[in-house]
């Protein structure tokens, strides 16, 4: 007996494990809705993001060793910013206060790998094309397929980032998807001799196109001032994770956010407080819970994540060429913080490079080589792990019973952590480029280029990868469907 | 006539009373199998060792071999059926590759590779089964329990306890721990007990051991069972002199 379909014909390494798995992709889509007032003026947007809900309640109940494997699921971008958070919630929960240098910096390298792909992936293959040809170019060249025929130089740059920053996820965490490399209290395995020196052969040539992206979107921000500065820009606070000493640093450290003028509003927080820090509103009419800063209230204190609020938020970048970068951006700026929904790209261009320059660092240090690479002690039943994932900060929170089977999760996404954000770049962007009564294909491409700077797809949410269904519907002040145009 | 069979068309020796598959697998033979172990008597339940000899279907484990007979066993027609019953399995409970933490040990998922199957092709029955953390060094996870009853054969017939027996009929069949509150907390199960290593799926697992061994670095990540299988059974043949 023999069914239609039953065996691919492909059979790569990667489709073997995964292919044997009943979860079913689960993809929702971005949907705004654009409220008219009786002078046809916009009064009202909003963003529906429709999430994967439900993630939290399936981690109930299983044991806590498997958690940082199974959240990987969360998003197909990032899945190692999952692995991660998870692993350092679960690090508290098994008392492991200090992991070794070899766990240590194995996941940072992991992490900045991370970084450098995603990174490049969000900028070269589902956002150059938006900048590079224009937002309202035709659709056929918006691709990374039309970059490489127009630009073969850029598109070539950023596909092989992408794949070294994978490469390097694949030696830090045992497979490019779902892997284990980092367990609670360390990680189960260093480098070898071999890997160290393959991925080494290529570190420079990283931190050199890291540098020419950087210059691609700066020049860019240069030669069109006005529609960069002015794009979908909204004064918020910003929230990210800095060092102790106040340097960029996306695995691990303390938090810190400032206001929309720069001024700093809490510093040096250890973030196993969080939830007396920030608070989830939950609105009827969104999924997606709404955060903010619990002292400010919901009004005043919400706030970005990202690239941007990162690299805005931190006093310095540790590595020299990125630092070099950060200054630029700054100085651009004019002494107060720059806005710019727009910016996210060119602060993930330095993050980039400072990630391409981390793990040329890291693969200098011996001690990935090491091979003393778990820690345990007190066993607790409480831990929270935060990292700043690509794009944005991201909380892992977990209560272990003295069973080993986890009794409550709750995560916050980096796409959640910036939900009011990205409602308010859509409102900016619809009364900038709303014209008349209907939705032109100008409107809803403004509107994706806008959700595209903060979440390439609203992946974390969505679980689809590099794609973002999108959804405009426009009422007028009866709340009669005037338009909908729908974008796949 | 000597004693010796065919096996796909190879000639196989064996001495009386062994079944096809114990001849098949001294020979270094493999035949597909879940139920079957070396250590245990034949449960004959999977049906994976499904072979056909002299052109009827008959279960490897459980078949005496006999002088002269002509046995298929890598036939694309029996990989077909055993594909499907594997099939039946992962549908039937709740595996979860990507997340488990036996990927690469386990025995299903290896045997579905060598079967060639990479979809599960039926619906899902998603049960609803719990997990048992009540004792301190070993989790129950019955999301994976195939039914093969090895850990009943080990707990009783080896480690005398009777901690585990098979409950319901057809469909509703599933594992039970063998105490008042059906908790293994409440039973004399050890850790060090034989039941608490010989589950070829996810199901009995000693704790916090999670992703302790990489992925890429697990039994049948390098060699495929079917060489795994015949090299593990001369290793514990060696070991026992
Ligand atoms: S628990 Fe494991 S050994 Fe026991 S019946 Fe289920 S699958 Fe077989
Ligand atoms: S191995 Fe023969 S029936 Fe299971």
């Amino acid at each position: 007996m023999s069914f239609e379909l039953e065996t691919a014909t492909v059979a790569s390494d990667n489709l073997r494990r995964v292919a044997i798995d009943p979860v079913s992709r689960v993809e929702g889509h971005g949907k705004v809705t654009i409220l008219l007032d009786e002078h046809n003026k916009v009064h009202q947007v909003r963003l529906h993001i429709v999430e994967f809900r439900g993630f939290e309640r399936f981690i109930q109940g299983r044991p806590y060793w498997e958690v940082p494997v199974m959240v990987q699921r969360l998003c197909g971008i990032c899945p190692v910013s999952h692995h991660l958070a998870a692993s350092k919630a679960l690090d508290v929960i098994v008392g492991a206060d200090r992991l070794t240098p070899t766990a240590e910096k194995m996941r940072r390298l992991m992490h900045y790998g991370q970084i450098l792909q995603s990174h490049a992936l969000h900028f070269f293959h589902l956002s150059s094309p938006d900048l590079l040809f224009g937002f309202d170019s035709e659709v056929s060249r918006r691709s990374i397929v039309g970059v490489a025929e127009k630009y073969p130089d850029i598109a070539r740059k950023g596909i092989l980032l992408r794949k070294y920053g994978q490469e390097v996820i694949r030696h830090t965490a045992g497979k490019r998807v779902h892997g284990t490399g980092s367990v609670p209290g360390g990680v189960n395995k260093s480098l070898s001799g071999a890997e160290r020196a393959e991925l080494l052969k290529d570190a420079y040539q990283m931190i050199a196109w890291s540098r020419d992206a950087v210059r691609i979107i700066k020049e860019l921000h240069e030669q069109n001032p006005a529609l960069y500065d002015s794009f979908g820009t909204f004064p918020s606070n910003f929230m990210g994770m800095v060092a102790p000493d106040g340097s960029l640093d996306l695995y691990h450290g303390v938090l810190r956010a400032k206001d929309a003028a720069g001024r700093i509003l809490f510093d040096h927080v250890d973030y196993q407080t969080y939830d007396t820090l920030i608070t989830e509103e939950v609105k009827p009419w969104s999924y997606m819970k709404f955060p903010y800063f619990t002292s400010m209230g919901p009004e005043q204190g919400w706030y970005k994540v990202g690239p941007l609020a990162r690299v805005q938020n931190c006093d310095s970048i540790p590595t020299p060429f990125a630092e070099h970068e950060r200054r630029e951006l700054v100085a651009y700026a004019g002494g107060k913080p720059m806005h710019a929904t727009l910016g996210f790209h060119w602060a993930r261009m330095i993050e980039m490079l400072f990630a391409a320059e981390t793990i040329k660092a890291l693969l200098h240090d011996d001690d990935i080589e090491g091979t003393d690479l778990v820690v345990t002690g007190e066993r607790r039943r409480e831990g929270v792990g935060v990292i700043e994932a690509p794009r944005g900060t991201l909380f892992h929170h977990y209560q272990v019973g003295d069973d080993d089977l986890v009794t409550m999760a709750n995560l916050i996404v980096s796409t959640t952590n910036n939900n009011q954000a990205m409602n308010s770049a859509v409102r900016e962007v619809a009364k900038q480029y709303l014209d008349g009564k209907e939705i032109t294909e100008g409107l809803l491409n403004h509107i994706e280029v806008a959700i595209r700077a903060y979440d390439p797809c609203l992946s974390c949410a969505t679980h689809a990868l590099g794609k973002m269904p999108l959804e405009v519907t426009l009422l007028d002040a009866e709340g009669q469907m005037l338009d909908r145009k729908y974008k796949s | 006539m000597t004693n010796s069979f065919l096996l796909d068309g190879e000639e196989v020796p064996f001495t009386p009373g062994q079944t096809v598959m114990q001849a098949a697998s001294a020979a270094g033979k493999y035949i597909p199998h879940l139920c079957w172990h070396p250590d245990f008597a034949a449960h004959g339940s999977c049906k994976l060792c499904t072979v056909k000899i002299g052109g009827r279907f008959a279960t490897a484990c459980t078949t005496r071999a006999a002088a002269g007979q002509e046995v298929e066993n890598g036939t694309e027609e029996l990989i077909a059926k055993r594909r499907t019953l594997l099939q039946l399995l992962f549908v039937e409970g709740n595996h979860f590759c990507p997340s488990c933490e036996k990927s690469g040990n386990c025995v299903l998922q290896a045997t579905a590779y060598e079967m060639g199957m990479l979809s599960p092709h039926f619906d899902h029955f998603y049960p609803d089964r719990a997990v048992d953390a009540s004792h301190p060094d070993v989790l129950l996870d019955f999301n994976r329990c195939i039914m093969c009853e090895l850990c009943v054969r080990a707990s009783r017939d080896v480690d005398g306890k009777n901690v585990f027996a098979l409950s319901g009929r057809g469909a509703k069949s599933h594992l039970i721990v063998n105490s008042e509150s059906g908790r293994l907390a409440d039973t004399d199960f050890a850790a060090t007990d034989r039941a608490a290593e010989v589950c070829p799926v996810g199901v009995i697992l000693r704790k916090r051991v999670g992703f302790a061994v990489p992925i890429g670095q697990r039994d049948y990540d390098a060699k495929p069972i079917s060489q795994k299988a015949v090299e593990k059974l001369a290793d514990s043949e060696k070991e026992a002199g």
